[in-house]
């Protein structure tokens, strides 16, 4: 007789007890944030293969960026990186708040992230609007478009959600210690965003 | 000990009560029940099957003459581009892993549903609308570059086509890796307590090794799509010479993709056929943790691989090398599980029904694909082949004879658990044997004209390679004609076929400890885990003794003790 499948903590009587406890209220515990993790490793390998078409692109070319493209100002982006990383450690502060059930105090971090989000994104456009090469100007000018643009979206769609959290912290208990998915989610896609970002930074700007 | 008579009695006491089963109308619905689901993604992508099915026929009607004189040639290119596309992304890679994943996963690991049933709804919703704007193109001029939508050809072969493709492929990318998230959190979160990874059926290995593969590689296809849309409808150069761009490195993110993508097309099918052998064969799995850890090796390795595809592509010398040699060694898991699944039904007490038989002709066509895939591998032989029918005989031999092969052994596995009937043993031996000659007739000549010289997917050809292609036609209609029994045999038995009892193979895994059809959240009572999915054979059944559960439960306890 095999039996490595059987222990005593799984044999029937015990089990049923724990099970019987735990099915009356949840059927399962609560595995979104693990799923969020995993879908963002998907979400990363999107960004991992624009940043290897790059390299690759940056690597055959004879010289890169190609001869011709103006020169770009640091300034501005350089403040802009220093905003969007900042804001990683502000959302952090209202995840900690809504832990220790402070949903006021978390209300204002997150408002907070969302308009220093906001700034990121209004002094991408400017940068946009005031640099002298288009997106066909050539292979350098398209990737520095699509790839900071698709990271842009991103943005965006991170402020949404901070926003959607805003929204629904206003109904009274929505969010406390225990109860706070939306919050941690948000937090962690804002800090997926601003990890890319970092990389996008030194490829695009530094390297 | 006998492990069969208890779950049966502690489980399927209340049967009559929880199998509603009737109502037809949840298939047409927004359901978040995973087995709802998984028989949704099955039905449809069924049906672009035949679809896809139909546009393989034309393509034969069309090359059973040397001339072009069936279909125009723009149309015959776009025959060929939609057939792949339909057959990849809305048949064998939604049916492997959305359709039987969504159906065995939560019920082989004990759980009542899926992790997330929602997002699991909205990934299967995701199919149809790819699948009818993908058909839709024919209206504006499908795409014609073939599946590879290599450019610059892709470029300037019809732009809206083109683009109608690239979203329905991105749309189509997007439910896989929403379900392979699903999965991988299911898998990984919400076994029986007490299931440990190495207590769970092989199907569930294999699913586990699809979905990181599927989380890791289809989003690069996503972003190699993006710039190509950019270079399509923007006019940016990532991908166009003439502007500066680089071709290969569409290929390269391309196959980045696509190469995995023939593991995930196989290794549901793999693990499929892992589990149903032994259940058919009455033996344990030869070799449990070998196909388990084979199925993780075959993901890491089919990541490191892609580049086989790109020998002619300008390759310095030193990298086909390394992907030559890469390559090769999949070979070694590959040829493991091979091994194991011969060991494992030789010498059994074979039941040779639909399912056994398929399963069977599953590894045999299989290996015949895996040793062209050993051939292709190699530069020298691919140099010479590229773009032959050598290559067509070979992935059909993997596609076809294997994965196809394998989701059928799997729809006459489950079937009786999926609808609660029996399914016709002597129709499905029909179809066996009609989709054996078949395919055999329309894809072995395949390999003489690709050693020839014959290319792929133009539409005429030197009458001297006549006489093979009108074989491979007539192989190719037989085929088309081998879906009809099965189709009205699957359509005729899950209406009027004998009822299925819970467990009509006497399988041990747990989809089969409770009624056919399961209930809403699966399990009657917490399903127990009695014993490990293959432990056929072991001590089995004493003779003439009935035990109360009770008495087995005690007895449980003292052999733990
Ligand atoms: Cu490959």
């Amino acid at each position: 007789m095999q039996i490595p499948t059987i222990d005593e903590s799984k044999t029937a009587l015990n089990y049923h007890g724990a099970a019987e406890a735990a099915s009356h209220h949840e059927a399962h515990p609560d595995h979104r944030i693990f799923g969020i993790i995993v879908f963002l490793v998907a979400e990363g390998m999107i960004f991992l293969g624009l940043f290897a078409a790059y390299l690759t692109f940056r690597a055959v070319a004879p010289v890169w960026p190609p001869e011709g493209t103006p020169e770009r100002e640091l300034l501005l982006p350089g403040i802009n990186t220093a905003i969007l990383i900042a804001s990683s450690f502000v959302i952090h502060k209202g995840d900690t708040a809504v832990k220790n059930n402070n949903v006021a105090s978390l209300r204002t971090w997150f408002l907070i992230t969302a308009i220093m989000g906001a700034i990121f994104l209004a002094g991408q456009v400017y940068e946009y609007s005031h640099l002298e090469f288009g997106l066909k100007t050539n292979l350098y000018a398209s990737t520095f478009y699509v790839l900071t643009g698709f990271h842009g979206m991103h943005v965006c769609f991170g402020i949404l959600l901070i926003l959607g959290v805003l929204w629904r912290s206003l109904k009274q208990g929505h969010y406390s210690s225990k109860n706070h998915f939306g919050v941690e989610a948000a937090e962690v896609y804002w800090h997926f965003v601003d990890i890319v970002w970092i990389v996008l930074f030194l490829l695009l700007y530094i390297l | 000990m006998t492990q069969l008579q208890v779950t049966d009695s502690a489980n399927l006491g209340n049967t009559a009560e929880t199998n509603t089963g009737g109502d037809w109308r949840k298939y047409f619905g927004f359901s978040t029940d995973h087995k709802v689901i998984g028989i949704q993604y099955l039905v449809t992508t069924f049906v672009f099957y035949l679809i896809g099915g139909a546009l393989a026929a034309a393509v034969r009607t069309e090359l059973a003459t040397p001339d072009s004189d069936f279909v125009s040639r723009e149309l015959y290119n776009s025959f060929f581009t939609i057939h792949a596309t339909i057959m990849i992304f809305l048949w064998i890679v939604p049916a492997g892993t959305g359709g039987f994943g969504n159906y065995l996963i939560p019920l082989m690991i004990g759980a009542k549903d899926m992790a997330f049933p929602k997002l699991n709804a909205v990934a299967f919703w995701m199919i149809p609308p790819g699948g009818i704007l993908l058909l839709s193109s024919f209206f504006v001029g499908a795409a014609g570059s073939g599946w590879t939508s290599y450019p610059p050809l892709s470029l300037i072969n019809g732009q809206a086509g083109e683009f109608i493709w690239i979203l329905s492929v991105l749309l189509l990318g997007t439910s896989s890796i929403l379900g392979a998230v699903n999965f991988l959190v299911t898998l990984l979160k919400m076994r029986l307590p007490g299931m440990g990874l190495h207590q769970m059926p092989l199907f569930c290995w294999a699913m586990l090794s699809v979905s990181a593969l599927v989380l890791v590689s289809t989003p690069v296809l996503a972003g190699a799509l993006i710039l190509l849309s950019f270079d399509l409808v923007a006019g940016t150069a990532f991908f166009n010479p003439t502007g500066g761009g680089d071709p290969v490195v569409y290929q390269h993110m391309f196959w980045f993709y696509s190469h995995p993508a023939v593991y995930i097309m196989i290794l549901p099918m793999f693990g499929m056929i892992s589990d149903i052998l032994p259940v058919h064969a009455r033996k344990p799995i030869f070799g449990y943790r070998a196909i388990a850890y084979s199925s993780l090796a075959i993901s890491f390795l089919g990541l490191i691989v892609w580049a086989h595809h790109m020998f002619t592509s300008g390759t310095p010398a030193w990298l086909r090398m390394f992907f030559m040699i890469a390559t090769m060694v999949i070979a070694i898991p590959t040829g493991i599980k091979v091994f194991s699944w011969l060991a494992t039904i030789w010498g059994g007490k074979l039941d040779l029904n639909s399912a056994m038989l398929f399963g069977m002709g599953f590894v045999s066509m299989f290996v015949i694909g895996g040793l062209s895939g050993i051939m292709l591998a190699s530069v020298p032989v691919d140099i010479h082949v590229h773009d032959t029918y050598f290559v067509v005989a070979h992935l059909h031999y993997v596609l076809f004879g294997g994965s196809v092969f394998g989701l059928y052994a799997g729809l006459y596995h489950w079937f009786p658990k999926m609808t609660g009937r029996m399914v016709n043993e002597t129709w499905g031996r029909i179809h066996f044997a009609l989709t054996l000659i078949g395919f055999n007739l329309c894809f072995l000549p395949m390999h003489k004209l690709g050693l020839e010289g014959m290319p792929r997917r133009v539409a005429e050809y030197d009458p001297k390679f006549a006489g093979l292609n009108l074989m491979a036609t007539v192989g190719a209609y037989i085929l088309a004609v081998s879906t009809i029994p099965f189709v009205i045999n699957a359509v005729w038995s899950w209406m009027y076929g004998p009822k299925a009892s819970a467990n009509p193979w006497k399988a041990l895994t747990l989809e089969w400890m409770t009624s056919s059809p399961p209930p809403v959240e699966n399990f009657h009572e917490e399903p127990i885990l009695w014993t490990g999915p293959y432990d056929y054979g072991i001590d089995f059944e004493e003779e003439g003794e009935e035990k109360s559960v009770e008495e087995l439960l005690a007895e449980v306890k003292v052999d733990v003790g």
